[in-house]
């Protein structure tokens, strides 16, 4: 990692790091009496500890000029490994949340225990410690590919990689200390909104760069999404996060808006974090990966245009359906329907862009797990995006909205799709970075793949019947023109869909570890066997086959 | 044939960049900036009041806890919520709410109008262990809340921090955060009097986690509770006034 760079950079670390720790030690003394204090300490220690690593390896040799006719892959592998850390966390903490609405004594007497500390470290967790770390690694390797061209320096890429991961620990930190600005999926609070800001900067940076030393003259699909996940999530945040802090001995912050505007604001996040977070990216991984290992052109370029333009124009408006029938006045409510139904044009040209690439490789859909699993994501895409759409008119909204069926619906794109294609693309991803032939164990591919499809199944159909019971449940009137249920009866129906939710996902954390430790092992054959080194792999135009459109 | 228009667009990096910011903007902008600027997105409350600094410390314990998580502060207009819970929410109701709290999700019911719904003392003891008064519910236990002495030495920072974001706490009301963030939980102490004068008579003074020698967490979280749908009596009239016609 530290030898990879040259020595300036390593100077360059050093500051950067030197710099961060003094912002830890000023949290920590202005945060003394407050919980920034220990946030304080958690980056001082975090920046202490990797100028400890850079000082040890810094008489290393430099690393050989010849480098630069070569990829930089190092951030993409340590970020494929820290996307198989977040990715167990973050759903041994779903598993436990689940299992506390089915048995809620099973915590500790303990305020970090609670289920509404614990649960955004499960949400965080998995879309931002596993998926974002998942985005950060395959699109520095996709952008170098589809560019033919190296990351313009070896330093930006590992500061981002570590920043992120530094925001993450500050986030999961902080849920369990009851450092949260309730905001969802925008939970950290001021100071590490900040950090995110710099961090994603850098991201963008690396991008342009890139992009501008690229030898394709075109820019390839993939990486419009890349670009549009960087740039959109970075306005979404920016304006979702304003807030004033107490005082800057203060973890703590008041949001700028409030209200009916306040919840209009945070649902056009909360949405297109998932339109651009959850979805552009992860399209982005798709438009790379399945292509490439099903060996087939993308079916239409023509239909990338339209579905990338579409989802770009299209999402921003969807987010009021999260406020149907609320105070939000109803001319915004209306808009966000009539473009969450629009919406289902540009997600289902996506989709069916992705399975009709597979025409013709479909026999190695059959045999090959990798390539199933990017088949079921882009099935589950489709239908999880019909589901959204149907979820938005305002009369479903009216059954829907508050149940359990947005938590199915919601899983039913997490697991469904943004995972499996993150899985789909990292077991065709691993064994490219490792120079390794294929996986330690495409058994074990298999096992997953059954694993995972099997919890997605159990998990969606149990919030599917939970949520639309208690929704029939909440509207019944009895003859007498009264309500037929209270709303403790709605509960108590929920145990049993409860308890089958919390199996579905213990089925999907053991396919993830499964998982972690066959990349484990990939690792150690390549550390211990011999690797394959195949010459095609170099930015070299005309040379290595850059993915193209079929038409 | 001529060249297809999006290959150009697709060789220029940084076009391509400013295509996407604003393509992606339009939306956002239609949508949430007219809310600031039409008039009767908020309607009128004159009777609106605001948190005392002990609701408001109460309301960051519940925000601290993930109380949103599974509890709605938004009574929709549909007929079995409104026979459920109360009128609907109006948006004036949240106005000085710095964020909202909405929520998206009830696992528990909704929340807008639990203000004197029931007793400080039920809401104690639920807290303490929910399952002591309802026993199928699966809400976790808030213990630590009776143990901990609530922090409110510093409330008038967080008043202050209000103000910034538009909420109309005047200087004395900061001044005099801490003091009336104790004297609400005390009634019999010299500072009861100063919370009424500055927040009003309706103000609930009185000891609400049962034990007046201490503040507690739980005082300020059941001061929160109480006023729940209580700031304003707009949504009551609106309901009244609907039930005329």
């Amino acid at each position: 990692m530290v030898s990879g760079l040259t020595v300036s950079e390593r100077q360059l670390s050093l500051v950067v790091l030197t710099a961060l720790a003094l912002c830890g030690l000023a949290m920590a003394a202005a945060g003394r009496a407050d919980a920034l204090g220990i946030h304080g300490f958690i980056v001082l220690a975090f920046s202490l500890g990797l100028i400890f690593l850079v000082i040890s390896r810094y008489n290393d040799p430099e690393p050989p000029t010849e480098r630069l006719s070569r990829y930089y892959d190092d951030p993409t592998k340590v970020g494929i490994v820290l996307t198989m850390i977040w990715a167990v966390v973050g759903m041994f903490f779903g598993v436990w949340v689940a299992a506390l609405l089915a048995w809620p004594d099973l915590t500790f007497d303990a305020g970090w225990a609670s289920f509404g500390r614990l649960r955004p470290v499960h949400t965080s967790g998995v879309i931002f410690g596993f998926g974002g770390n998942a985005l950060i690694a395959t699109s520095f390797h996709v952008l170098q590919r589809t560019s033919r061209a190296r990351l313009p320096d070896q330093f930006s890429p590992w500061f981002v990689l570590i920043g992120y991961n530094l925001f993450c620990v500050l986030a999961a930190s902080g849920y369990l200390m009851g450092l949260t600005q309730s905001k969802e999926y925008a939970e950290p609070e001021w100071y590490a909104d900040i950090w995110l800001v710099i961090v994603w900067v850098v991201y963008f940076l690396i991008y342009i760069r890139t992009l501008q030393r690229r030898k394709e003259p075109h820019i390839y699909v993939a990486n419009w999404y890349y670009m549009a996940f960087i740039l959109v999530v970075a306005v979404l945040h920016i304006v979702n996060n304003l807030a004033v802090p107490v005082s800057f001995g203060h973890a703590k912050s008041y949001s700028l808006f409030s209200g009916v505007q306040d919840a209009m604001t945070q649902w056009w996040y909360g949405h297109n974090a998932v339109a651009f977070f959850l979805t552009s990216g992860f399209l982005g991984m798709m438009y790379y990966y399945l292509p490439k290992r099903a060996e087939r052109p993308i079916f239409s370029y023509r239909l990338s245009i339209i579905s990338f333009w579409g989802i770009t124009f299209m999402y921003m408006w969807a987010g009021s359906h999260h406020l149907h029938y609320t105070a939000l006045p109803q001319w915004v409510q209306t808009l966000g329907m009539t473009f969450s139904l629009v919406l289902l044009v540009p997600s289902w040209a996506s989709a069916g862009n992705a399975l009709a690439t597979l025409n013709g490789a479909w026999d190695k859909v059959r045999t090959d797990a990798t390539l199933r699993f990017m088949m079921v994501a882009a099935v589950f895409y489709g239908l999880s995006t019909f589901e959204g759409s149907f979820m938005a008119i305002r009369a479903v909204n009216s059954l829907s909205h508050y149940t359990d069926w947005t938590v199915g619906h919601v899983h039913a794109g997490a697991l469904g799709w943004v995972a499996m294609i993150t899985f789909g693309s990292l077991y065709a991803l691993v064994p490219w970075m490792w120079k390794q032939e294929r996986m330690y164990s495409p058994k074990l591919v298999e096992v997953h793949f059954w694993l995972a499809l099997t919890g997605t199944i159990i998990y969606v159909f149990a919030m599917w019947n939970s949520g639309i019971i208690q929704g029939l449940m909440w509207r019944t009137y009895n003859d007498s023109g009264t309500l037929a249920y209270s709303f403790i009866d709605s509960l108590v129906a929920m145990h049993p869909y409860y308890i089958a939710r919390t199996v579905g996902g213990l089925f999907f954390l053991a396919g993830a570890i499964v998982a972690s430790w066959n990349v484990w092992m990939t690792i150690r054959m390549a550390r211990f066997g011999q690797s394959q080194e195949s010459g095609a792999d170099v930015p070299v135009y005309g040379k290595a086959d850059a993915v193209q459109a079929g038409e | 044939m001529k060249e297809f228009f999006h290959r150009k667009i697709e060789r220029n990096a940084i076009g391509f960049v400013l295509a996407i910011v604003g393509v992606a903007s339009i939306g956002g902008i239609v949508e949430i900036a007219p809310l600031f600027t039409i008039g009767e997105t908020v309607e009128e409350a004159p009777d609106m009041r605001l948190y005392t600094p002990l609701e408001l410390a109460g309301r960051n314990i519940y925000i601290r806890e993930g109380c949103y998580a599974c509890h709605s502060q938004m009574i929709r207009t549909l007929r079995d919520e409104v026979e459920r819970y109360g009128p609907f929410s109006l948006a004036v109701e949240s106005q000085y709410d710095h964020p909202m709290l909405w929520g998206s999700k009830r696992t528990g019911p909704d929340l807008a109008r639990l203000g004197d719904k029931y007793s400080d003392a039920w809401h104690v003891a639920h807290l303490i262990n929910p399952r002591d008064v309802v026993p199928e519910s699966v809400m976790p236990k808030y213990g630590w809340l009776m143990r901990n002495e609530l922090k409110y030495d510093d409330l008038g920072l967080h008043l202050a921090a209000q103000r910034k974001v538009g909420v109309p706490y005047t200087d004395d009301m900061i001044a005099n955060a801490r003091w009336d963030a104790y004297g609400q939980a005390n009634p019999d102490s010299s500072y009861a009097q100063g919370v009424a004068e500055r927040y009003g008579e309706a103000t609930n003074i009185r000891v609400f986690d049962g034990e007046p020698a201490r503040i507690t967490e739980m005082d300020a979280l059941v001061a929160y509770l109480q006023i729940l749908g209580r700031l304003t009596d707009a949504a009551h009239q609106t309901a009244a006034a609907a039930a005329e016609e």
